[in-house]
């Protein structure tokens, strides 16, 4: 019955449930990491991981400076105005020179690439979303049932973010 | 270390790609793509040919930079090569895989 002998990878079902920059960036290197492997790879936005998929919202991301130790940078520092929006900027700019995509383009990059892009129900409801709001390349809205349904088969792994 | 392909003795590295590309012609070329199931049809060749040239112009190759080429979008990259396009185009055209996360 088992064909997949090496334990190969075939299929990520990744699920990003956060909205900071670089969260969504590790969950979109990730699938289009895999794709470019020649694995499958499927994406579930849930919570604020849904900003990422909302076409107002997804060109606004920011980086977290606050209860981020990796900042280097004191707490009370990275919740002062501007703060965000200051290491962003910067952030942004180092991206560019190492050839990643905004987060539009980067969607674009990842649908032109067969990766599945579905939005979470019930974080839909909370958040009051219509599917209008959302990047027009997204797959459906599923619920979490659709979702393990999707994730059947041998090889298939799954990662939440 | 050596392999024969298209009754051609060419020197390839451990995952297949060729270590020189002076050793490349389109036979060559034809038989790795025919070991990765693909056939080469005058579409791919274009954007086998675009690759190549990038090689020599030592352009670090991307998803992203085949994407806005102008030569191929993203979608059919993907279906003239579908199994991990960028790894498999470059190994047919003789070129180096390209050591890039995007």
């Amino acid at each position: 019955m088992s064909e997949n002998k090496n334990g190969e990878i075939k299929k990520m079902m990744i699920i990003l449930s956060k909205g900071t920059l670089e969260n969504v960036y590790a969950a979109f290197v990730l699938a289009n990491g895999a794709r470019m492997e020649g694995i499958e790879a499927e994406l579930f936005f849930t919570f604020f991981g849904l900003e990422a998929l909302h076409k107002k919202k997804l060109e606004h991301l920011h980086v977290a400076t606050v209860g981020n130790p990796a900042m280097h940078m004191p707490t009370m520092l990275g919740g002062l105005p501007g703060m965000e929006a200051l290491a962003t900027h910067m952030m942004k700019k180092e991206m560019e020179k190492i050839d990643m995509p905004d987060i539009l383009e980067f969607l674009e990059i990842l649908s032109a690439s067969g990766v599945k892009l579905w939005a979470c129900k019930l974080a839909m409801d909370m958040f009051h979303y219509k599917k209008e709001d959302l990047y027009e390349g997204v797959d459906d809205v599923i619920t979490v049932g659709d979702f393990y349904k999707q994730s059947a088969g041998e090889g298939v792994h799954m990662l939440f973010v | 270390m050596e392999k024969t392909i298209a009754g051609k003795i060419v020197n390839v590295n451990e995952e297949g790609y060729l270590t020189d590309f002076n050793q490349w012609n389109e036979e060559v070329g034809s038989t790795i793509a025919a070991e990765a199931s693909i056939t080469l049809s005058p579409r791919h060749w274009e954007v086998l040919k675009y690759l190549q040239n990038e090689h020599k112009s030592q352009q670090a190759l991307s998803i992203r930079r085949v994407g806005k080429s102008g030569v191929v979008d993203i979608k059919e990259f993907y279906q003239l090569f579908p199994v991990a396009p960028l790894k498999t185009a470059t190994k047919i055209a003789g070129i180096p895989k390209p050591a890039s996360c995007i």
